[in-house]
């Protein structure tokens, strides 16, 4: 259910995340979904990745501070009121989220939303309940 | 073991009458050898004859670093240059290098007490030791080794730098004991990681670590990723370089060998003595040196002492490891800073390794800026920004709380401040005054 996001630490400065996605290339790793999130001074750049494991190998090696969260990817209808319809069972059912950010993924036509929750075990049962789809991460990751 | 029982744990009776013989020998021994404490005692208006007791040496002038400098190369020394075995010069950035000489017999003081020194972190005969301080001028390499020798141990004798080899050295000959700077002993520790080692395989169960301050964070950070005990060796090589004090397997402050090198502990402004207990400045003198014997030396290194008995055995007054420079304080808008105190402040904030810079600039309206940067590793590290803002927030509170002066912090990335094999740059000063 849960899918492995990567978040790496990063100053501002100048090509430091082309650095990261230039590692990740030579590694052969597939970056899915990608989001920065930014202070004064550093950031934070997320990744869904296709091989998290090869990933964070590859950050390590170079130094980097990395680390792994779950996050669910959800679906969201491709028309007005969508995004709305899966944000009122979350605010409804009291599911506190962090943050939020979309991607897409090829083989689907839907839009995705990525939802890094603080209790992703209960935000997947209560998401379910209430008929929202949620993408498998080994549909999109090797374990 | 106790490496030389008589006089380490000698009755503070005798010991106090050794320690009078001593000082009056050697007042007597520089006033008729070095011309210049002939005219500094005269100057001073004090004579050998009112050397009595160990407690007289108050009377006595201090000896300081300028003084070194200022009577270079030989001024200070008390025997001729044809007499001595051995010279190490300090590298000397500013003015005139600090230059130290031995006779046969500092050496073979040297090598007593830093035996006695290994002995006090666990060390017995036929245990293996590699030495990863730099050989050379430097006198923590030859130092350790000259000890390590007298004790009978198998010496390895690396040197610093070349990290990889150390650690297949390490691997291959199964060293039980390391000296070396404890910023190297981390760093090595990073470098194993990358290469495969677990550190906490290794065979290193004793480190000796020294010639840098370092804390009690530092200590227990070694001491779990090497999985081994962390000990701290103090010395200068103004006094003998490594060997003047060390810590014991209680690890409860470090054994001044002084029957040897006296200790006190000053008020750097007043000069007058401190209570045990409180901090104030470590002066030194060598009783027994003969090349360049030093009466009442300020080290320029922040200690408390204590006299309570140990619980090892040994009867030696304990010093605390340096807690601070006289001369490392920086002055920023008129406030004492010390870096010790932002180490302080970060090693009580959970989680925070103590990899940091301070840098103090001056922008255009003439203030003093303070930037200090912190080195963002894994357990610190959190996918939401709220959480590090939080992080940067809370150790500008703390650091401003106790500095009274506003600070900008900034986080930064791992491995992004520079670590010498060596001595570790704390702070960069860019004033141009």
């Amino acid at each position: 259910m849960k899918i492995n996001q990567i978040s790496v630490f990063l100053e501002n400065k100048e090509g430091r995340i082309y650095e990261v996605c230039e590692l990740l290339g030579a590694h052969d790793i597939n970056i899915d979904a990608l989001n920065i999130a930014e202070s004064e001074g550093f950031g934070v750049l997320r990744m869904i990745v296709n091989k998290p494991k090869a990933a964070m190998a590859a950050l390590k090696e170079k130094g980097f501070s990395a680390n792994q969260t779950d996050i669910l990817a959800v679906e969201v209808e491709d028309r007005p009121g969508g995004l709305a319809d899966v944000l009122r069972v979350i605010s409804t059912n009291q599911l506190n989220v962090e943050y939020m950010y979309g991607f897409t993924l090829r083989k689907s036509d839907r839009a995705l939303m990525v939802f890094r929750f603080d209790d992703p075990e209960k935000a997947a049962k209560t998401l379910q309940a209430n008929q929202i789809r949620i993408i498998r991460g080994s549909d999109i990751q090797e374990s | 073991m106790i490496w030389n029982e008589k006089l380490e744990c000698m009755d503070l009776e005798n010991m106090k009458n050794l320690l009078s013989e001593r000082l009056r020998k050697i007042v007597s021994f520089v006033d008729k050898n070095c011309p210049l404490y002939h005219e500094r005692f005269k100057k001073t208006g004090v004579s050998t004859d009112d050397i009595k007791t160990i407690d007289d040496i108050r009377k006595l002038p201090f000896t300081t670093k300028l003084d070194m400098r200022d009577s270079y190369p030989f001024g200070l020394f008390s025997t001729p240059s044809t007499g001595l075995s051995e010279i190490h010069i300090s590298s000397g950035t500013t003015g005139n290098p600090t230059v130290v000489g031995y006779t046969k017999d500092d050496l073979k003081l040297w090598g007593e007490v830093v035996a006695r020194a290994l002995c006090c972190a666990g060390a017995k005969p036929k245990d293996r030791i590699q030495i990863a301080y730099g050989y050379g001028l430097f006198t923590g390499g030859l130092g350790l080794h000259y000890g390590a020798m007298e004790l009978g141990l198998t010496i390895i004798p690396t040197s610093s730098g070349q990290t990889k080899r150390q650690l297949k050295i390490m691997q291959d000959f199964k060293p039980r004991i390391l000296a070396c700077t404890p910023s190297y002993a981390l760093y090595m520790a990073d470098e194993a990681g990358e290469i495969g080692i677990d550190p906490r395989e290794s065979s290193w169960e004793i480190g000796v670590f020294g010639a840098e301050p370092w804390s009690e964070s530092m200590r227990s950070e070694i001491e779990s990723t090497w999985n081994m005990l962390a000990t701290d060796i103090y010395g200068l090589s103004e006094i003998i370089g490594p060997g003047v004090s060390q810590e014991c397997t209680h690890k409860d402050g470090l054994h001044v060998f002084w029957d040897v090198f006296y200790p006190e502990v000053i008020c750097p402004e007043t000069g007058e003595p401190v209570k045990d207990g409180e901090p104030g400045e470590l002066v030194i003198t060598t009783l027994t040196k003969q090349g360049i014997p030093l009466i009442r030396y300020r080290t320029r290194d922040i200690v408390s002492m204590t006299h309570e008995p140990c619980k090892c055995g040994r009867t030696s007054p304990r010093v605390s490891r340096i807690l601070g420079r006289t001369d490392d304080m920086i002055i920023v808008r008129g406030i004492n800073v010390f870096p010790s105190q932002i180490e302080h402040v970060l090693l009580g904030i959970e989680g925070t390794e103590p990899h940091y810079q301070l840098i103090i600039d001056r922008d255009k309206g003439q203030l003093d800026k303070v930037e200090i940067h912190v080195e963002v590793n894994e357990e610190i590290f959190s996918d939401e920004i709220k959480k590090l803002r939080q992080l940067e927030e809370t150790i500008k509170r703390e650091i401003e709380s106790v500095l009274s002066i506003g600070v900008k912090v900034k986080l930064v990335e791992p491995r992004t401040i520079a670590r010498s094999e060596g001595k570790a740059k704390r702070v960069i000063d860019k004033r141009t005054l």
